[in-house]
């Protein structure tokens, strides 16, 4: 996790860092129900080829007239050709931008914030534990594990949803297998039809068997599963500094100058989102911090 | 003209009436000058043309929750400290247009930014504890990797006078936080009212050039004496103190569950006025100012305070859903997570934060009550 500075690769204007840059919806595919991925490309050329991120890193994405919302970006670091977003519509930025078709036009500024540090995993075995939109942030995880194989243990993502309607990206779950991660996917409450998995995330562990001296999580979602996530790995003695955690706070800026998204003495969306639980241990279980 | 050649850090004297002078030799620079006035029974910053402007002869009674200004009898300019008002909103201003987007049909909109127009500005008689405060802004907002440019702009097209002091006021406390009563450095020219003259010491080229062409004469040794026993007083007369402000970050932060949190919960009304009044309290929000058809939308800067309930609303709630919370986010920001951000702390004791809450909470107390509590 290397400290956030904007690069000439990012689209932040250093001159005006909340300038939003102007990139067009190419599509729209429909995850689950109030759940929609936004493919999406820079109008500038220029922008459209430099513009890089890292897994794990958000946008701030606008509408004029309703604001900003921090929004992970859930597609593929090596894709070029467009950045995607998975936004569930809960607020008033996130339900005009249901209201978005392809052709129209969205603010983008970002990336922003910390990434998970793959490239310092490999040879690892990488548990990735997800719930709800948790997922999202992750995925490029899947992206980039799918393009390099090789150069990890066992990939496991184990992936929770209230009910089977809600589970995301279901159409790519063979494609993961395939290539190699071993998939556990739960839910809350099943339907007539599921025949899978009942239960919260954190007890999936119990299907595991994890070798501590080379095993990391990286994990996302309800700060509730955190967690329990986080109870599950120490108790398998995984390390702290071994525990990756993605957090959301209310975020305004994404420059760590607002000071919204203060967590102790770390702003979330500059020291952040992606923290080791050793950064964390002192304040996340401190109640309403 | 006095002989002899002003170098920066020469400290000479000048006499009362030629203040006026020296006003108009700032403003000869292009600067708007900007100094303590009365207004609305309190100190407010407003444009100042000369020694008549100033609150003459003033003092203020300040005690938790309590701010009076009284005529004192004396003649002194600048013995009155500050009020509500910092010099914050000159660089960092209660609300600011960032940017206009502009909505050319219902698919695509355009963005353009805001090009800063502040007019050059003299803060004149800025307390030490102010200029500290600037100094702690200058840290958050113009980071090695990324500098606000607004603030930026207005910042660099400053000339600051500091006033030191002499006569603090019932909340001071900066000798605890240790940017006060005397600035060292940072300014452009100080000033130490003396009974018949100002001492005037050069910060800066910009103060050096100005100052050069007044009738300023070398300070003799009995002004410069009655400088320092101006500021022995003062060091003595704080009203406030904080004893062990460096066990502060980490008593702070490893002791999140102090039962004094609760205990101020109960006193607290979080209505926001400590981070108003505070020079350093920095949270600001973004807010859409449609026009009525939406075809052109302000994206304006705001103060914000983690008091506001909204503060820290995401979907599902609040983070911090109570005061409680809210007000051991406040402390414990300005006492130790600064110094962690920043390398400072957040608080240059100027007592604002205790005058003007209106249940009386003193930070002071709080923070030895917090520092007494804590298990050794």
């Amino acid at each position: 996790m290397t400290a956030y500075s904007p690069q000439q690769t990012a689209a932040i204007s250093l001159v005006s860092p909340m300038l939003p840059f102007r990139a067009e919806i190419l599509s729209v595919q429909p995850e689950a129900p109030l759940v929609s991925t936004y493919w999406m490309r820079f109008l500038d050329p220029e922008l459209r080829t430099s513009y890089q991120f890292k897994p794990g890193q958000f946008n701030m994405l606008s509408i004029p007239g309703m604001g900003e919302a921090a929004i992970s970006i859930s597609s593929d670091s090596n894709d070029h050709q467009r950045v995607g977003h998975t936004v569930r519509f809960v607020g008033n930025v996130t339900n005009a931008i249901s209201r978005l078709k392809a052709g129209d036009v969205i603010g983008v500024r970002g990336p922003f914030g910390t990434s998970w540090p793959l490239e310092d995993h490999h040879g690892k075995d990488i548990f990735i534990a997800a719930g709800g939109i948790g997922l999202p942030p992750l995925r490029p995880i899947l992206y980039q594990v799918m393009a390099q194989r090789n150069n990890f243990g066992r990939v496991v993502v184990i992936y929770g949803a209230r009910t089977p309607d809600d589970l995301q990206f279901t159409r790519e779950y063979k494609a993961w297998e395939e290539a190699g991660i071993e998939l556990i996917i739960t839910v809350d409450r099943g339907d007539e039809k599921w025949t899978g998995l009942v239960g919260v995330v954190p007890l999936m562990f119990y299907r595991l068997r994890m070798d501590p001296r080379k095993s990391v999580v990286y994990t996302c979602g309800p700060e509730i599963m955190i967690r329990f996530v986080i109870f599950e790995a120490l108790a398998r003695r995984i390390t702290p500094d071994q525990i990756y955690v993605s957090m959301e706070r209310n975020m305004r800026c994404g420059l760590g100058l607002c000071g919204h998204c203060q967590l102790g003495p770390y702003f979330v969306c500059k020291d952040g989102p992606v923290f080791t639980y050793e950064q964390l241990q002192p304040y996340f279980n401190v109640e309403d911090l | 003209m006095p002989e002899g050649h002003l170098e920066i850090g020469a400290i000479v004297t000048l006499e009362k009436p030629e203040f006026n002078r020296l006003l108009v030799a700032i403003q000869e620079q292009g600067y708007e000058t900007l100094g303590p006035t009365i207004q609305d029974d309190t100190i407010q910053y407003n444009r100042i043309n000369g020694l008549d402007d100033l609150p003459r002869g003033m003092t203020s009674k300040q005690d938790a929750g309590y701010y009076r200004l009284e005529y004192s009898g004396h003649n002194n300019y600048f013995d009155v400290t500050p009020g509500p008002q910092s010099w914050k909103g000159q660089f960092f201003p209660p609300r600011t247009e960032l940017l206009t987007l502009y909505r050319q049909n219902k698919r695509d909109w355009s963005a353009e930014k805001t090009q800063p127009n502040q007019p050059p500005t003299a803060l004149i008689g800025v307390r030490p504890c102010e200029l500290a405060a600037i100094q702690v802004q200058d840290r958050v907002f113009l980071r090695n990797d990324l500098s606000d440019p607004l603030y930026l702009s207005r910042r660099e097209r400053t000339f600051i006078l500091v006033a030191n002091c002499l006569h603090p006021g019932g909340t001071c406390f900066c000798v605890s936080m240790g940017t006060g009563p005397r600035s060292h450095s940072g300014f452009d020219l100080s000033l130490t009212e003396l009974n018949d003259v100002f001492l005037m010491e050069i910060g800066s080229e910009a103060g050096r050039a100005i100052l050069a062409d007044l009738p300023w004469q070398p300070a003799a040794a009995f002004s410069l004496q009655a400088a320092e026993r101006g500021f022995e007083y003062a060091i003595r007369h704080m009203g406030r103190t904080i004893p062990d402000v460096e066990r502060l970050p980490e008593a702070l932060l490893n002791d999140l569950e102090n039962q004094q949190y609760d205990d101020v919960a109960k006193r607290c009304l979080s209505c926001t006025n400590c981070t108003q009044v505070c020079p350093t309290c920095f949270c600001w929000d973004v807010q859409e100012v449609n026009n009525l058809s939406g075809s052109e939308v302000r994206r304006e800067r705001v103060w914000d305070s983690c008091f506001n309930p909204m503060y820290t609303y995401v979907f599902g709630g609040n983070t911090r859903p109570n005061t409680r919370s809210r007000y051991r986010q406040w402390i414990t920001h300005k006492l130790a997570s600064w110094y962690y951000q920043f390398g400072v702390s957040g608080c240059v004791g100027c007592g604002r934060c205790i005058t003007w809450c209106p249940a009386g909470i003193d930070i002071t107390a709080e923070a030895n009550a917090l520092l007494s509590e804590v298990k050794a």
